[in-house]
């Protein structure tokens, strides 16, 4: 192809650069709405349960009492409260330092048509300042009401 | 004392700054133009005093001056050496102070060294790096003093974050700052450019060394960061797509593609305006990386500020610089002339496309960066991972990878695809037969199976513009482009290994007992207590052996730091040529099982290798730009000379 004058080359390149821009950004906001994993607390998901294919993040109080191994020595079974609803949550792996009962954690995975909550991973505090920013916004009183009501 | 000296020198360097901006732009006009001499000095006294205050602060890390409010939020005299000297950066101000030193020195260094940009571009360079400074040493002083006392000095410090307490602390922030950083040379050169109207080969010749640097150290920052995250937090994986990560690729994104386009600009005088641009987002990214990270808006290990007032103050200086470059590139993007045509085989328009594909994946990071911000602000809790960017990624950088192993066979101005269609054959016949190859074994993803394809293509296509050359005669940056390109290759492979043939096992294991994850056969020996200079730990003693070969000692720990009251894990590693063995140890469930998790990730090493050999590359090109630069300078003279003496 003979080389193009120099305005029009100008306008291509602008053209191409557009519209890979513009198709990169479409395409993200439409695999956003599909991929963006949303955040819910156990009265959410429970009142609006989402797609068992869909990965989504729980968060609330580990009840007390409620972890229990499993005899293979690595799943662990607990549930996750907000003062409204429990979920059973289940989990295999090494759970973090700070999981405890009576303590916030935020749990990624999907929730299954039984309504048990298969965690693929748990975020739990790692110190004072290192809270997941889902867990910082649990109201205060929200917390303490779990806590009440778990003891 | 010395805190105050500290102080001091940072006020000054600020009032410096101030002068800089002043007498830069007062001699681009016609009255100041007696100013000229004097912005270059400014200048460097500037970097040098930011510098001096930096040294200040690490030595009253060293000392553990406990009067220091900052030292003794953040630091412990029972703390081993390397950490203190190292936790100079581990908190939001003494990491504030490395970027406005870097910044000042930077600064100083193009005023020493650059000789190839018109003064009047070089005075509105060193004008546009004081602008921007200025703002940051505002932020410092007015917002995040690191030099404050205390009325009473503490008894103790509180110590440092126990995740940060490791040997990666004194390589990854250093060398991401000088990276980031490093950037507003190539942002200051742009607005100097854009304010003086020459956009052009000489620019493109001068930027290229500052652009070059800021990128090898910004590789190495991010290839360290990755390696650190992927030890220290014991999951395994190597990224994690983190707002945090994602704020260290984006500006090198950016920079890889000023980088090429920057190499257009020299060599032919094309893509004038967009380099220009390139210029001012590689650094932009790096000031919103900034912003995500520092201001408390995401949390994370590297989110020491939540005080909203710094957040904000961040903003402003993020509209402030970002807007204004903008704007003047609004104004000025017109006037600078249209570059050179070129034909639509060539290896200008394989390096459009690749600015194009790197431009469209920062869009993709930035985008699902940012989402969960703005979905925030509409009320909504999301958060978007490696569902999202994995492929969204995948659908750009793959195509840019095929036009990667073409375009450096192609020459300037116009080519003929047809020449080099044999030459390709190879390394297409190796990517196919790759691919088939593991089609056979049917469980691999498409994108691995993609990646390791192109990988193996790749890597014999980076090697061809050596073919039919001299070796020792074959300029050094074209070394670096070679080997930066199979660094592409060695660290794609890797990624692909590591997400196609990783086995993970979890395990409840009792003392003696023996699991097997990969060729690897894994017995735990026993568990005891030990002890360091801070901490407290479970330390397992385990023998792997590959594939029946003599066995290798393993010490996984699971520590307790005392100072903040802090568990890590540390995952015990052995590193075979042919990949990785990684071991976490877990707790001890309530029959006595010790729980272990075990990896056998093939070829994951190759990830940081690649990096390696990327920032070789880049070195390689950059000592072949400076020497060459050097060789002209020294001949120059010498004819200058020669002329003199003919003349006496």
């Amino acid at each position: 192809m003979s080389p193009l004058k120099a305005k029009h080359q100008r306008l291509v390149l602008l053209l191409v650069a557009m519209t890979a821009l513009i198709g990169a950004a479409l395409l993200a906001s439409w695999a956003l709405r599909n991929q963006a994993s949303y955040f819910y607390v156990p009265s959410e998901i429970i009142a609006d349960r989402p797609d068992p294919s869909r990965g989504v993040r729980l968060g609330g109080m580990v009840e007390r009492g409620s972890i229990k191994t499993a005899p293979d020595g690595v799943t662990i079974t607990f549930t996750v409260g907000d003062g409204k609803a429990r979920v059973p949550v289940r989990f295999t792996g090494i759970v973090p330092s700070l999981f405890v009962e009576g303590s916030g954690v935020v749990a990624e995975g999907k929730l299954r048509a039984d309504g048990t909550f298969m965690a693929e991973n748990l975020l739990a505090k790692h110190d004072e300042k290192y809270v997941p920013r889902e867990m910082k916004e649990m109201s205060a009183e929200q917390a303490r009401q779990t806590v009440a009501e778990t003891r | 004392m010395i805190a105050e000296l500290g102080l001091a020198a940072l006020w000054l360097a600020a009032a410096l700054a101030g002068l800089q901006l002043l007498a830069g732009a007062l001699a681009l006009t016609a009255r100041g133009a007696a100013l000229a001499g004097v912005v270059r000095p400014i200048a460097i006294m500037q970097g040098l005093l930011a510098g001096a205050a930096f040294v200040v602060l690490i030595v009253l890390f060293c000392q553990t001056d406990l009067s220091v409010k900052l030292v003794a939020a953040h630091s412990h005299s029972a703390k081993p050496f390397l950490y203190k000297f190292a936790g100079t950066w581990g908190n939001h101000e003494g990491s504030m102070l490395l970027w406005v030193a870097v910044m000042g020195l930077a600064g100083g260094f193009v005023a020493l060294v650059e000789r190839r940009l018109p003064e009047p571009a070089m005075l509105a360079t060193l004008a546009g790096q004081a602008f921007v400074s200025l703002g940051f040493y505002a932020f410092l002083l007015l917002s995040s003093n690191p030099f404050e006392r205390l009325a009473v000095p503490a008894v103790e410090g509180q110590g440092l974050n126990p995740l940060l307490q490791d040997p990666g602390l004194a390589f990854h922030p250093p060398t991401l700052y000088l990276g980031y950083v490093g950037l507003s040379v190539a942002f200051s050169f742009a607005i100097g450019a854009l304010v003086t109207r020459e956009v052009g080969p000489a620019f493109a010749r001068a930027m290229r060394p500052w652009v070059l640097g800021a990128w090898i150290f910004l590789t190495l920052g991010i290839a360290a960061g990755s390696y650190w995250a992927y030890y220290e937090l014991g999951w395994g994986g190597w990224w994690f797509w983190d707002p945090v990560e994602n704020a260290s690729l984006m500006p090198w994104l950016a920079a890889t593609a000023l980088l090429h386009s920057v190499s257009v600009l020299a060599a032919r005088n094309a893509l004038r305006a967009w380099t220009v641009m390139l210029g001012v987002v590689a650094f932009s990214m790096s000031m919103v990386g900034t912003f995500l990270v520092r201001s408390g808006i995401l949390t994370s290990v590297h989110a020491f500020a939540v005080d909203p007032e710094r957040g904000t103050f961040i903003l402003g200086l993020l509209v402030i610089n970002i807007g204004g470059a903008l704007v003047l590139f609004a104004l000025r993007a017109s006037t600078v002339t249209e570059g050179e045509r070129f034909a639509v085989t060539s290896r200008e328009s394989a390096l459009v496309v690749n600015n194009v594909m790197l431009s469209a994946t920062l869009g993709i990071v930035l985008i699902g960066t940012l989402y969960p911000l703005l979905a925030e602000a509409l009320g909504a809790k999301v958060s978007v991972g490696p569902p999202y960017f994995n492929p969204m990624a995948a659908i750009f950088v793959l195509p840019m990878l095929v036009v990667m192993a073409i375009g450096p066979l192609l020459r300037w101005r116009g080519d003929a695809f047809s020449r080099i269609r044999a030459k390709l054959i190879v390394p297409a016949l190796l990517a196919v037969l790759v691919a088939v190859g593991l089609l056979s074994r049917a469980s691999v993803g498409l994108l691995p199976l993609l990646g390791m394809a192109l990988a193996a293509g790749l890597a014999v296509a980076s090697l061809l513009p050596l073919r039919g050359r001299k070796l020792r005669r074959t300029p050094l940056p074209t070394w670096g482009m070679v080997v930066a390109h199979f660094g592409i290759a060695v660290a794609l492979f890797g990624i692909a290994c590591d997400s196609a043939f990783s086995t993970e096992r979890l395990v409840a294991a009792r003392i003696g007992e023996a699991h097997k994850v990969g060729p690897w056969q894994i017995k735990l020996e026993r568990i005891e207590p030990v002890a360091g200079p801070n901490w407290t730990a479970l330390e397992g003693k385990l023998q792997a052996s590959y594939s029946g070969a003599a066995p290798i000692e393993l010490h996984p720990q699971a520590r307790s730091f005392w100072t903040p009251p802090q568990q890590t894990s540390e995952s015990a590693l052995v590193t075979r040529w042919n990949g990785q063995l990684y071991v976490v140890l877990g707790e001890q469930a309530e029959d006595g099982r010790w729980q272990l998790r075990l990896w056998w990730k093939p070829f994951v090493p190759m990830i940081w290798y690649g990096g390696i050999l990327i920032a070789l590359g880049g070195l390689l090109a950059l000592i072949g730009r400076v020497l060459s630069d050097l060789r002209r300078i020294m001949a120059r003279e010498k004819i200058a000379f020669r002329r003199e003496r003919q003349g006496r």
